[in-house]
């Protein structure tokens, strides 16, 4: 337990304000999130964690009415103070609420990402992609059709397919947005058995609307509400009560959201 | 205020409303039905009229040699040679201008911004600007100015800039179909816009621009106006050897036979009406077909 | 302090491969951004060009009472040379006024009947003959106009020339008329679905719901796609040359022969010699050609916008 409080955050967020025109979407959220955790995110919707994860990656960049304020450091080092965005992009995992499957092959979708950086060693992206698809646990299912379109696979594996997209850039973080929204119990299931094995190797921040998911899987949790960090703390605690706010509790037992 | 409680009491009254309502719109209907068909019927008397006057000239020697007699005979191979030649060079300088711009537009350009906004209604005043008005700025920006003289190129130019911004409007329109999700994807698995636009956006947007630009063949190909005074050339007597020549083009030579030249027996022109709107046709038809083949083929 | 340290170097080369594609991409968009404004470059070249070659005429000689309201258009007179070009535009504006009477009701007409009635495969044909009438080239019409519907005109109304503002009105009335339908239709079905339903709900008739709902909702598409038809005929050229017989009147009926302002700069600009009154005059029509479809294309799209911003 000492040790984990000493290690430097991989991501500590200090003031963070988000503002889409005269629209706040988060205010004042500080947060420091350590490495080799699952860190989860929950709250109602519209209360501001979608674009908490964009802050981090730098979307903001690629929209235009979406204003931050604030710090967001990676490493220790200022988001803001990369110039090269597209590789600390390339650092940190997205897995959305609907899954994309780009309209690729599978083995192009999972490949397209070592081929940006480019990459062109027909071997090394053949490892990469069935390194991916295996951790995601994926690659059993569809190791015979890679050619096939990743859009006519099933929501499930579309989702896990993203998974092993993201996965297949090696990133340090992997942020997932609400992702078990489309995909079937059984799969919420195996994809979060991947999660608790992948947070040997990287940092997991869970964005859920299954208050049970963060009890399940979260070393910590968040809790969101209208744009305000209401509190964070270790899940296992929270779960039991041991709340500073009155509405974290009710949140958790469902008595709103 | 309570339609149920209306309908009850009126039952009647009511459903002597609705047959007259039945019949009235049965009427507007029918009257409308023939509005449009009033629209379709001249298409069909023209192909049908072109056909039967102009059929009689088309034959393989007619497309392949010269005109004679004073164009009062022969055929029309250099009106048609000039007219690939201008339409080619023509989409060779609208489309890679046209469609960077409708990526700008549709993939770098800030929405609400004002530049955005200046360049939109540019397009649309490009696209409404007369064809003779665009003859005038050939002849004065390409002919003089740039000291092109009247050339294929200076006509090719011309055409260029009059079918811009109908190239870029298919092309932002084919850009714009591409789900937003698909950028959102690659930009956070660390694609720069330019990688997402190359890998992702650009193929899955290349068959409905394919589309927009075949369309574009059609119009250059028909245009008159805007090559007359910047590189078209009532008659010659010889091929052009090069872009920095004059050449004759087949709407111009339509023009040409039909107004300005005494004597010409009717099907000539007829025949080349024929010519020029049957390559028009088959090109509207292969983009047409193109386009109802690649909706039922769409991969998301 | 180490590990800061090592991140930042880490951050400075974070790229090996990815650094070169931040510069492509930052090269691919001003090479984008450069095409992006070309449309607005070449507006003002043609504003600039047209103007320029007509300048030293329309700033020193064109006397502008003469200009609009003489209807003298006599530039190779040897004597006196003078420069009016009312019969032109009453001219221009004869042919656009019969082609809209044309155009109009039945692009709005056929408009309605393919948003709101036809189904299916009758639909699809429709719009796709309708494509065809609009890719018939102008002087194809011109021609069409000289050699079908002259002689036609002149059997059926016992007139001693067809070439005149009916023929060129029909013919330029057909030409708008799939822009007019196309840009109609956009505007049906802009209008919500959830108007159809609640009129539906209420038992009004399909007629009944385009009416009183559809009608009234798309008024600003409709009058947007009437300017930009008026634009498209207004400026329309060769068809108008071979159709409208190029004689210098101002119109009293639609059986008189007219010449457009497109039709005489396209009539006249071959046989002018480069930069003499004659020529620079013909580009003061254009600039005034220019300029008229310039407000009218900028109102139909304020119109349309107007319709974004409800």
């Amino acid at each position: 337990m000492s040790s984990t409080t000493l290690s430097v955050s991989k991501i500590s967020v200090r003031n963070l304000t988000i503002r889409y025109g005269s629209f706040t979407a988060l205010s004042d959220v500080s947060l420091e999130i350590p490495p080799n955790q699952v860190f989860g995110i929950i709250g109602p919707a519209n209360s501001g964690k979608t674009s908490f994860l964009n802050a981090i990656n730098r979307m903001d960049m690629m929209r235009s009415n979406m204003q931050v304020t604030g710090s967001v450091h990676f490493n220790g080092v200022d988001v803001r103070s990369w110039r090269n965005v597209y590789a600390l992009r390339s650092k940190i995992g997205v897995v959305f609420p609907l899954p994309v499957g780009l309209p690729l092959s599978i083995y192009d979708n999972v490949a397209l990402s070592p081929r940006l950086r480019g990459l062109t060693d027909k071997t090394q992206i053949d490892e990469i992609v069935e390194r991916s698809l295996r951790r995601a646990a994926l690659w059993d299912e569809v190791k015979d059709r890679l050619t096939s379109l990743g859009s006519l696979l099933s929501g499930g594996q579309q989702q896990r397919l993203t998974i092993a997209r993201a996965l297949s850039q090696d990133p340090e973080v992997l942020m997932l947005d609400e992702f078990s929204i489309a995909v079937d119990p059984v799969t919420t299931m195996r994809i979060e058995d991947v999660l608790k094995e992948l947070k040997q190797q990287m940092t997991v921040i869970l964005v859920t609307n299954l208050v049970q998911q963060a009890n399940r899987l979260a070393d910590q949790t968040a809790f969101f509400l209208d744009g305000r960090c209401v509190e964070v703390g270790e899940t296992r605690a929270l779960f039991d009560g041991q709340v500073r706010d009155q509405r974290t509790n009710d949140y958790i037992e469902g008595r709103f959201g | 205020m309570h339609p149920a409680a209306t309908i009850d009491t009126n039952r009647f009254g009511a459903e002597a409303i609705n047959l007259k309502n039945a019949q009235v719109q049965k009427l507007v209907m029918i009257l409308l039905g023939i509005m449009a068909t009033v629209l379709v019927i001249p298409v069909v008397m023209i192909v049908i009229t072109l056909i039967q006057r102009g059929g009689p000239a088309i034959s393989w020697a007619f497309l392949t040699t010269f005109p004679s007699n004073g164009m009062t005979a022969g055929g029309i191979f250099p009106a048609l040679l000039g007219t690939v030649w201008l339409v080619a060079i023509s989409l060779l300088a609208s489309v890679p201008l046209g469609v960077a711009a409708a990526i700008y537009l549709s993939e770098y350009a800030p929405q609400d911004h004002w530049l955005t906004r200046v360049i939109n209604l540019a397009t649309i005043n490009l696209a409404g600007v007369p064809s003779i008005v665009h003859a005038l700025f050939g002849l004065g920006a390409f002919v003089a100015f740039f000291h092109l003289g009247t050339s294929i190129l200076a006509a090719s130019l011309t055409l260029a800039v009059m079918t811009l911004p109908v190239v870029i409007v298919a092309s932002w329109e084919s850009l714009q179909s591409v789900p937003q999700a698909f950028r959102e994807a690659c930009w956070n698995m660390g694609a720069t816009r330019w990688q997402t636009i190359w890998h992702v956006v650009l193929p899955n947007a290349l068959t409905g621009i394919l589309t927009g630009i075949i369309l574009q063949v059609s119009r250059a190909a028909g245009e008159t106006a805007p090559i007359m005074f910047t590189g078209a050339a009532f008659f010659l007597p010889h091929l052009p050897s090069g872009v920095m020549d004059q050449t004759m083009a087949l709407a111009l030579h339509l023009f040409t036979i039909s107004t300005q030249v005494p004597g010409v027996p009717d099907e000539i022109p007829f025949g080349v009406a024929l010519v020029l709107f049957g390559i028009v046709l088959v090109v509207n038809t292969f983009s047409i077909w193109l386009r109802m083949y690649l909706r039922s083929k769409k991969k998301w | 302090m180490a590990s800061q340290l090592s991140s930042q170097t880490d951050n400075a080369s974070a790229g090996d491969l990815r650094n070169q594609d931040w510069y492509l991409d930052k090269f691919f968009q001003s090479i984008m951004f450069l095409c992006g404004i070309s449309a607005i470059l070449f507006v003002l070249g043609i504003f600039i060009f047209v103007f320029k070659e007509g300048s030293g005429f329309i700033i020193h000689q064109l006397d502008w009472a003469e200009f609009f309201l003489s209807p003298k258009w006599r530039p190779t007179s040897a004597t006196q040379a003078t420069y009016g070009t009312f019969a032109m535009v009453a001219g221009t504006a004869a042919v656009t006024v019969i082609s809209m009477a044309i155009a109009l009701p039945f692009s709005f007409g056929a408009a309605i009947f393919i948003a709101e009635f036809a189904r299916g495969k009758t639909r699809e044909w429709l719009k796709v003959i309708i494509e065809m009438l609009a890719a018939i080239p102008s002087v194809v019409w011109g021609f069409i106009g000289l050699m079908i519907m002259n002689p036609l005109i002149i059997d059926t109304f016992d007139v001693p020339i067809g070439l005149n503002v009916l023929n060129s009105g029909i013919i330029l009335g057909l030409m708008a008329a799939p822009i007019i339908t196309s840009i109609a239709e956009d505007a049906f079905k802009a209008v919500p679905d959830t108007y159809r339903e609640a009129a539906e709900a209420l038992g009004a008739t399909k007629w009944q719901v385009v009416y009183k709902v559809i009608l009234p909702a798309a008024k600003n598409g409709l009058l947007s796609a009437a300017l930009l038809g008026i634009g498209r005929a207004f400026g329309e050229t060769m068809a108008v040359l071979m159709a409208s017989g190029h004689a210098l009147t101002v119109p009293t009926s639609v059986f008189d022969s007219i010449r457009a302002l497109t039709a005489t700069i396209a009539a006249e600009l071959g046989e002018t010699p480069v930069g003499s009154d004659h020529y620079q005059a013909l580009f003061a029509i254009g600039i005034f050609l220019f300029s008229i479809t310039f407000v009218i294309n900028m109102t139909a799209d304020f119109i349309v916008r107007g319709i974004k911003n409800q």
